[in-house]
């Protein structure tokens, strides 16, 4: 099998998908790139990380948009063109720049289908940037997918590595509903199989990474590889973690949490949002609520802490969870006795 | 150009109807027996029917405001279905989950009422791109009032429209109330003149008069339709009633409210404008009235009579799929 990047499965899933249906546009702040230059418009960058490069030399530049730096014009033009016909995807560069544009996600395009009385489809993926790990600041480095989830009408998807990237971003594309596609900038480069040929992975289908049998882990992310390594750590010792990837926050899998811990007896959440409101507290509220009699002992999270996300890369990771944390939080864990 | 004596009996109706739609609903609001709030849209029929009797329904697409009844009407959507919408009734258009600011119809081109002020005209850019890329020749028009005009999201989709050569027209009504707050202290500098700004034609018309919006719409639109971009229509509009029904008015005089009603009502302009020129006489005009009359009583003790909806619709509708 193929082995490619995380950026690689993304661009080669819209690629595979835009060449399968005429109706898919991509629209966005450089996504062709280069447009109007003085180089004279050949593509010049394909994304700012370059997710979308080459698309516009295949499709062209009507279906390939460089758009003016307007998130909420990019927004709402994603979010009609969607209610009128087309399959778009658009690119909110950075996830932290909703703040400008947020409206025409949450008040618009999630609650087309219920306040039009269910007649509206509004097949929309808008793809974006999240989180930490490149030192850029507190502007450019937050997982805000726990605020997305919370949102109805949203479904949030957050693959973890090149496989999943790959599956996700089709389903989102060929999806009827508003999907927010986070790629995590940590991980475009990390590479791994993908099949050359299309497929999808449905929504709210956790995948289990690693199999084991007295602890769980559920994450989502970036995080999950982090997860993976304190599981591989461990893996010599006495006992044997499991853990969870959500892939999607919305909808949220949580028969696989559930059984899990049915079986382990204890959870540990790794999320890289910042604490309240999380992910992390989601599913320990949910798993308390739910499965609160198997618990062996107290649910346990490892988040970013309730801070901004800072620029300086020593601070940047303390903040940051990483596989040291969570193997700390696993034994403590493990060596809580009821 | 001269209007086919069909055109003027379309055009008279419409803005018949979206006014007694309104004057009918304030009387029944005040009431107490329709739920939420609302925003009427009388005194401005001359600018939504003035744009959309140039509209298809299947290809043309419209985005609007809180004050979206009249833009509804004049787009073609049922007006027993908006009336028992805005009843909360589950045979309203939108099964009694949208209300009043919310009316979509999107088989009729309305691409939403819009309860946030600017919600709509980056919507409206969607709608000309799938135009442009599907190459459909439709046109689609957000209308925006004076308040939203000052919208961050209304710069964005100007310059947008500009940028990617939509077919859009950008129609400002401008009554001269943000709310309560008036355009003359809010809205710095002109409407149209932010047109030019952007090097798209721009032009100014007078709102109670509905041959004047509707020549300025049919050159507007015409242009979008044959790839000619974007243009600006700014109509200076009057707003008979408040910000919402049972808004007491209390920052407008006596004589300016007088004045709306009795110097620029379109419909009273118009029907001068066509009896004496004898295109249209007096007495179908007076029976348009009569049959709107009886369409808003039905309109109103349908609504009325209604089953609300059922408590499971409180979940239905959310995603297409969801699991």
């Amino acid at each position: 099998m193929p082995i490619i990047t995380y950026r690689e499965a993304i661009n080669q899933a819209m690629a595979q998908e835009m060449r399968r249906d005429p109706l898919v546009v991509v629209m966005g702040e450089d996504v062709a790139g280069g447009s109007g230059g003085s180089a004279g418009g050949e593509e010049a960058a394909g994304g700012v990380m370059g997710v979308t490069q080459g698309l516009a030399t295949e499709f062209g530049r009507e279906r390939v948009i460089d758009t003016p730096i307007t998130e909420s014009a990019i927004m709402g033009m994603g979010a009609g063109a969607a209610l009128t016909g087309l399959r778009p995807i658009a690119e909110l560069m950075f996830a932290d720049f909703i703040g400008v544009c947020f409206d025409q996600i949450y008040n618009q395009a999630a609650k087309f289908r219920y306040m039009f009385g269910g007649k509206a489809v509004t097949p929309l993926t808008i793809k974006t940037l999240i989180g930490a790990g490149m030192g850029a600041g507190p502007q450019h480095s937050q997982a805000i997918y726990p605020w997305l989830s919370s949102v109805p009408g949203l479904k949030v998807v957050t693959p973890s590595n090149p496989y999943d990237a790959k599956g996700l971003m089709i389903q989102a594309i060929r999806d009827d509903d508003p999907v927010i596609f986070c790629e995590h900038k940590s991980l475009l480069a990390m590479e791994g199989e993908v099949p050359e040929e299309s497929y999808t992975i449905d929504f709210g289908k956790a995948a289990k990474t690693r199999e084991g049998s007295d602890l769980t882990i559920v994450s989502m992310s970036w995080m999950v590889n982090f997860c993976n390594e304190a599981a591989d750590q461990l893996a010599g010792e006495d006992f044997s973690v499991e853990v969870i990837d959500l892939r999607t926050t919305s909808p949220i899998d949580y028969e696989t949490v559930y059984e899990s811990v049915r079986k382990t007896g204890r959870l540990l959440v790794v999320d890289e949002a910042t604490p309240i409101c999380s992910m992390a507290s989601e599913i320990s509220s949910a798993v308390a609520e739910n499965v609160f009699e198997s618990l062996d002992a107290p649910i346990r999270k490892v988040t970013a802490p309730h801070t901004p996300v800072p620029a300086a890369p020593m601070l940047e990771a303390l903040y940051i969870p990483d596989t040291a944390k969570i193997a700390a939080a696993v034994r403590e864990t493990l060596e809580y006795e009821l | 150009m001269q209007l086919s004596r069909e055109e003027l009996l379309s055009a008279y109706t419409r803005m018949r109807t979206i006014r007694e739609f309104e004057e009918r609903l304030n009387v029944e609001f005040q009431k107490g027996t329709v739920p939420g709030f609302i925003h009427l849209y009388s005194g401005q029929e001359g600018i939504a029917v003035g744009i959309c009797e140039h509209l298809d329904e299947d290809r043309d697409y419209i985005g609007s405001t809180h004050r979206g009844h009249g833009h509804c009407i004049a787009k073609g959507v049922d007006v027993k279905g908006m009336m028992a919408e805005i009843y909360a009734k589950s045979t309203g258009v939108c099964g009694g989950k949208g209300g009043s600011m919310h009316i979509a119809d999107l088989d009729k081109g309305m691409l939403g009422a819009n309860a946030i002020v600017g919600g709509a005209p980056p919507l409206a850019l969607g709608a000309a791109l799938t135009a442009k890329t599907l190459k459909t020749g439709g046109v689609s028009v957000p209308f925006i009032g004076d308040g939203a005009a000052n919208q961050g999201t209304v710069a964005e989709a100007m310059n947008m429209a500009c940028v990617l050569n939509l077919p859009m027209v950008f129609m400002f009504e401008n009554n001269g109330y943000a709310e309560f707050t008036a355009a003359s202290y809010a809205t710095a500098g002109s409407i149209e003149a932010r047109a030019k700004a952007y090097g798209m034609p721009g032009t100014t018309v007078a709102g109670d008069d509905f041959f004047a919006v509707h020549e300025a719409a049919r050159e507007a639109i015409d242009r979008a339709r044959n790839g000619g971009g974007p243009s600006v229509i700014e109509a200076t509009a009057y707003r008979f009633h408040g910000h919402f029904s049972g808004d007491p008015q209390v920052y407008r005089s006596a004589e300016e409210l007088k004045s709306v009603r009795e110097d620029h009502d379109v419909l009273n302009n118009f029907r001068d404008r066509v009896t004496e020129a004898a295109l249209l006489d007096q007495q179908e005009l007076d029976a348009i009235d009569a049959e709107v009359l009886t369409l808003m009583d039905e309109a109103v003790a349908e609504a009325m009579a209604a089953p609300d909806p059922m408590p499971e619709d409180l979940f239905t509708d959310v995603y297409n799929t969801y699991q």
